[in-house]
This record gives C-alpha cells, sequence and structure tokens, in this order.
C-alpha cells in the first residue's frame, strides 16, 4: 500500500508523479507554440487562456466562496482600461499589469461589502448594477476616450529574442495564465483559501472558529476581481483595441457559464469551461446559413427552415440560439459540469473491468 | 477554583418573546457544568449570546475576567472559547483534515501572497501547513478519527461528524469548550466514547465545558454540577441528582400532577 510518511504528501501539488509529469508536458508543449505554430492558433490558445483566468478568478468567488458575481465584465474592463491608460502614460507593460490587479482589486473590495449583509439573488443585483455602471462609465465619459475607447498603445515587451509582437504576447499571456492556475491552486490549499471554502459551508461555523467574516468575503471578491484585471489587460493587447461595448452583461454572464459549465469549486472545472466557451465563441461567431448545410442527414431540411423563417438580420442571433442549446444539454446530462464528467470518466477507469 | 466563564443576568428577547430572562453561571477551571431544560427553555439562546451570534440587550459575559459581551464571533474565538452545535455545522466539503485544520485559523498566519507562494516544502507556508498538521493529527489520533481523516466529512454518518465537529473545537485549543447536545443521535458505544473524550478534555487538557444535553443519564456520570432552564429562567442548580429530584425541574419536564394522580 502507498504510505505517506510526511506532513508534506498532503500538502503536495500533484498526488501522484505520472499527474505532475502531465501538467509538466502540457505545460511544456503549449510553452512551444510560438516556435512552430502560426499566428491564428497563438490568437486562440490566447483567447482561451485569457478567459480561463477569468474563470478561475470567479471560481475563487462562486466555487471556493459561495457568493455570486454578474458583474465580472466590469472587472475586466476596468483592468483592461487600467492596463492601456497606464501603459500610454508610459509605464513599462508587466507593472501596468500588476496595476491594473491591485485597482480591480480595490473596486472588488467595494463590491465585496453589499456581500457582507446580501446573498443570493439580491448579491446578483447588485452585482449586476456595478457591471451595467462600470459598462457606461467607460463608454460615456470622455476621459475614458468615450464609444470608440482608447487607443491601444503597441505591445513592446521582448521575452524572447527575435520574436515577434504576436509571439511574446502569447508568451506574456501563458506565464499569466499559469501563475494563475499555481497561485490559485496554491491559496486553496493554504489558510485563506480554507476560510473562503469555510464561509462558504457553513458562515455560522467558520465565525466561531475565528474566521473574520467581513474580512474573508471581501477579500474573495478582491482576489476574484485582480485576477480578472489582469485578464483585461491582456485582453486589451490580444485585441489590440478597447470597445467599451464588449464589456458587457453578457460577457459576465458567459464568465458565469464557464464557471458553471466546467463545474464549480475547483480548477479544472473552469479551466474545461473556459476551453469549451471560448471554442464555441470563436466557432460559432462566424455561423452561416452554409454551414448548416453540411450537418449530415438534415441539413438542407435545416438551412431551408432557417431561411424560410428567420429574417435576414437575425442571422446573427442563430450563434446565441445554438450556443444556448449546447448549454442546456450539458447542464441536463451533466449538473456537475465537465469536471463531474471527469471525475465519473476517472472513476469509470479506476474501477475497469467491473 | 476561580471563574473562568462568567455570565451574569443575561436579557434578551426576539419580537414579543423573552428568551432570556435573567440567566446567569459561572464555570470555574476544569469544570463541566451541563445545562438542561425542555425544548425552547433558552439552551441554545445561552450559547449563541456567549459565542457572539446573538447580542444579548443586557447582561454580562466575561472570560477570564475579559468582557466579551458585544464582541463579534471570530473575536469570541480568539478569547478562547470554542463550540459546537446541535444541528452540526461542518464544512461539507472539506475532508476531515482540513476541518480540524480550519479549527487552527487562529494560530496560523499564513497569508493571502505567502499562500500563493507555496512552492514547495521549503516555503514558510508549508513549513506553518506541516506544523499545524502535526497538531490535527493528534486530535485525530485523540478522537479515533484515523479511518475517516481523508474522506469528505458531508459523507460521514452522523455520529462521526458530530465526532469531527468536537474535533474542530478542540483544535482551537480553547479555553471554554461549549457543547450544544453531543450525545444527540449517538448509538450506545459512541455515547460512551464521547463520555471518556469529554472526561479527558476536561481532566487532561484541562479546558472548562459547558454542555447542553437531554440525555439525564449521560448528564449525571459526566456533569459537576447542573443548571436547569425554562422559559429562559433559571429554575434549579447543584449536582445532577439534586437537580433531578428538583420540583419545579420535575414539573417543567412532567407538567404538574393533574387532580386524579394527586388522589
Amino acid at each position: 500500500m502507498d504510505m505517506k510518511r510526511s506532513y508534506y504528501r498532503d500538502l503536495r501539488l500533484f498526488d501522484t508523479w505520472p499527474l505532475g509529469l502531465w501538467l509538466v508536458v502540457c505545460a511544456a508543449l503549449l510553452a512551444l507554440v510560438p516556435f512552430f505554430a502560426g499566428n491564428y492558433l497563438m490568437y486562440v490558445l490566447g483567447y482561451i487562456a485569457i478567459n480561463a483566468m477569468v474563470a478561475l478568478g470567479l471560481n475563487v468567488l462562486v466555487g471556493y466562496t459561495g457568493q455570486i458575481s454578474l458583474g465580472h465584465a466590469g472587472f475586466f474592463a476596468i483592468g483592461a482600461y487600467a492596463t492601456v491608460l497606464l501603459a500610454k502614460a508610459g509605464v513599462p507593460i508587466p507593472l501596468a499589469l500588476v496595476a491594473a490587479a491591485f485597482i480591480a482589486a480595490a473596486f472588488g473590495f467595494l463590491l465585496g461589502l453589499p456581500a457582507l449583509r446580501l446573498e443570493g439573488p439580491y448579491l446578483a443585483v447588485i452585482t449586476l448594477g456595478f457591471g451595467l455602471t462600470v459598462e457606461n462609465i467607460f463608454a460615456k465619459a470622455e476621459f475614458f476616450g468615450g464609444a470608440t475607447g482608447p487607443s491601444v498603445p503597441p505591445f513592446s515587451l521582448s521575452l524572447w529574442p527575435g520574436f515577434s509582437r504576436e509571439q511574446n504576447l502569447y508568451w506574456l499571456i501563458m506565464l499569466c495564465a499559469g501563475g494563475t492556475i499555481l497561485a490559485i491552486r496554491n491559496l486553496m490549499r493554504t489558510r485563506v483559501g480554507r476560510a473562503f471554502v469555510a464561509i462558504r459551508d457553513s458562515d455560522v461555523a467558520a465565525a466561531c472558529a475565528g474566521v473574520d467574516l467581513t474580512w474573508y468575503k471581501t477579500l474573495a471578491f478582491a482576489v476574484s476581481a485582480a485576477f480578472t484585471g489582469v485578464a483585461g489587460g491582456l485582453f486589451a493587447f490580444h485585441l489590440g483595441q478597447v470597445d467599451p461595448t464588449t464589456f458587457n452583461l453578457m460577457l459576465s454572464i458567459l464568465f458565469l457559464a464557464m464557471v458553471v459549465i466546467g463545474g464549480v469549486g475547483s480548477i479544472l472545472g473552469p479551466l474545461l469551461g473556459a476551453v469549451t466557451i471560448s471554442l464555441l465563441n470563436l466557432k460559432l461567431k462566424g455561423l452561416k446559413l452554409a454551414d448548416f448545410e453540411q450537418i449530415p442527414l438534415a441539413g438542407k431540411e435545416i438551412a431551408g427552415f432557417i431561411s424560410r423563417h428567420f429574417m435576414e438580420t437575425g442571422m446573427a442571433n442563430i450563434q446565441f440560439i445554438v450556443y444556448g442549446g449546447i448549454l442546456v444539454l450539458i447542464m441536463v446530462f451533466e449538473p456537475l459540469g465537465l469536471y463531474g464528467l471527469w471525475i465519473r470518466a476517472k472513476r469509470y477507469w479506476r474501477t475497469w473491468p467491473l | 477554583m476561580t471563574a473562568l466563564l462568567e455570565v451574569e443576568a443575561l436579557e434578551i428577547s426576539f419580537g414579543g418573546v423573552k428568551a432570556l430572562h435573567g440567566v446567569g453561571l459561572t464555570l470555574a477551571t476544569g469544570e463541566i457544568l451541563a445545562l438542561i431544560g425542555p425544548n425552547g427553555a433558552g439552551k441554545t439562546t445561552v450559547f449563541n449570546c456567549i459565542s457572539g451570534l446573538y447580542r444579548p440587550q443586557s447582561g454580562q459575559i466575561r472570560v477570564a475576567g475579559r468582557d466579551i459581551l458585544g464582541l463579534k464571533p471570530h473575536r469570541v474565538a480568539a478569547s478562547g472559547i470554542a463550540r459546537t452545535f446541535q444541528n452540526i455545522e461542518l464544512f461539507r466539503h472539506l475532508s476531515t483534515v482540513d476541518n480540524l485544520l480550519l479549527g487552527r485559523h487562529l494560530y496560523l498566519k499564513t497569508g493571502l501572497f505567502s499562500g500563493m507562494a507555496l512552492l514547495g516544502p521549503w516555503t514558510p507556508a508549508a513549513k506553518e501547513e506541516m506544523r499545524h498538521r502535526e497538531k490535527v493529527e493528534e486530535i485525530i489520533d485523540f478522537l479515533d478519527l484515523q479511518a475517516v481523516r481523508s474522506q469528505r466529512v458531508g459523507n460521514l454518518p452522523y455520529g462521526t461528524q458530530k465526532v469531527v465537529e468536537l474535533g474542530r473545537a478542540l483544535a482551537m485549543e480553547p479555553k471554554v469548550l461549549l457543547l450544544d447536545e453531543p450525545a444527540a443521535g449517538m448509538n450506545l458505544e459512541e455515547k460512551h466514547d464521547l463520555r471518556i473524550w469529554i472526561e479527558d478534555i476536561s481532566k487532561l487538557f484541562g479546558i472548562a465545558i459547558l454542555l447542553i444535553e437531554h440525555d439525564m443519564q449521560f448528564v449525571g456520570e459526566l456533569a459537576d454540577r447542573v443548571i436547569a432552564l425554562n422559559y429562559g429562567e433559571c429554575i434549579a442548580q447543584g449536582t445532577p441528582d439534586e437537580v433531578r429530584s428538583h420540583p419545579d425541574v420535575l414539573r417543567a419536564y412532567l407538567g404538574t400532577p393533574s387532580a386524579e394522580v394527586k388522589q
């Protein structure tokens, strides 16, 4: 039998060495992508990684601390604007990203204050209001560049000699995403993370065991906002522009969907959720009538039905119908999210061939 | 013996209901005091007042001479008071070890950034975790929880959950331990173990214990003193036998004999 001989065994990052090896291999492959892949693959992977950072950050709040936020697009926007404006003012990009994290965290603290008294749907409405307010302040205020947003300075950071702009940005995004995974994983196996989970499972017992609810609830908002803020800053460079209308309610809901679809309260869950939603987003964006004709068996009929019953301008919204349908299916068949699917698969193989 | 926990003249009402009316008690170091009384007598309300969940309208609560009335629950915990709950309040999704480690929250210092930087056994956060895990394992040994140490507590049987909750309270190394119906729902064997543990906690660790319990045999074997509550007032106190045979206590539990029985 596998005996544990040191307390550190319980603390280790990976339970078993094959898992550790796998993760190292995956990380190495991702790091090597710029050497052999084109810009499009880097763009897609970068987009996924940015969303994964947000999903992981949001999961600290939703999955681990048991609070809710429908306003994370607000933190995403705050991070994007802070990074861009600081970089334009001449602050080095890494420093601007760190500053964006702290600025977003400060707003996280503020939004966390009502969470002390409210929960569930009431908290959802407050955070919803926050998201809408932030979106509109950025879109309407002259200082922030109004409806067109501020221009994004060129991404000038160099991480490897001879790398292009895209390659450098890709590496920075991956470094930040990797750092996020490690930081959150570590946080959750030490004192602060345990306090978060304790608040979720029983706030009364947590308080009676010495956990300061005021501090830890607001801290959870701040931590969550900080990671989202950094992701927002990277997003601005990734897209090369800041458009205030992207930071809308739909985006907040998509972030939440990533966490829920993936499976709350784990690291792998939000990662899987972010991959799924990001790919759906990218693939469904350019959906055209011709794509439906390629569906096997009933393709012609479906395309015919759509062209007969949908307005020409409504075509753009078909992606949301497909999208919504997929989300419904995932939740119906796997209420624990994609992470639940993973757990089930693992259990199946462990007991195979039973 | 000096009084470790002093509660004086607690008054609290919810709306029109006077939940506690002038309740007072003292608890000395190493003493086991039981609170008994019919349902709704105000026993758990006393606990909630002491642990800071309720704020009494008047009265005094002191721990080792220090006033703790009106402090928030986490400050009360820091003053040396640990408790368990009548309806188990465990962190369902955490393992037994993690539940107990949360009991060490007051003693741990790892913050946000040092926690995120736990990168290997040499980091301060890891060293601290391991030190406190050692303490937690001692408690796991003491309460015989080895078999369930890595299991999610939400899946454990009821009796075991109660023991884990006791373990979490012990991990806080309190001066005063408040146990709200610790034996409720346990079978005879579990009750027997629990009685021995509570005695050891009192004798070996010198922790003062205040306990709410309905099982009078359990109380009789364990408690040094008993206080009986009814409708938010103390109706009797003394040794278990004295309180058990006190006419007011009998009346509270059994009601007044009807005319027929009297004849």
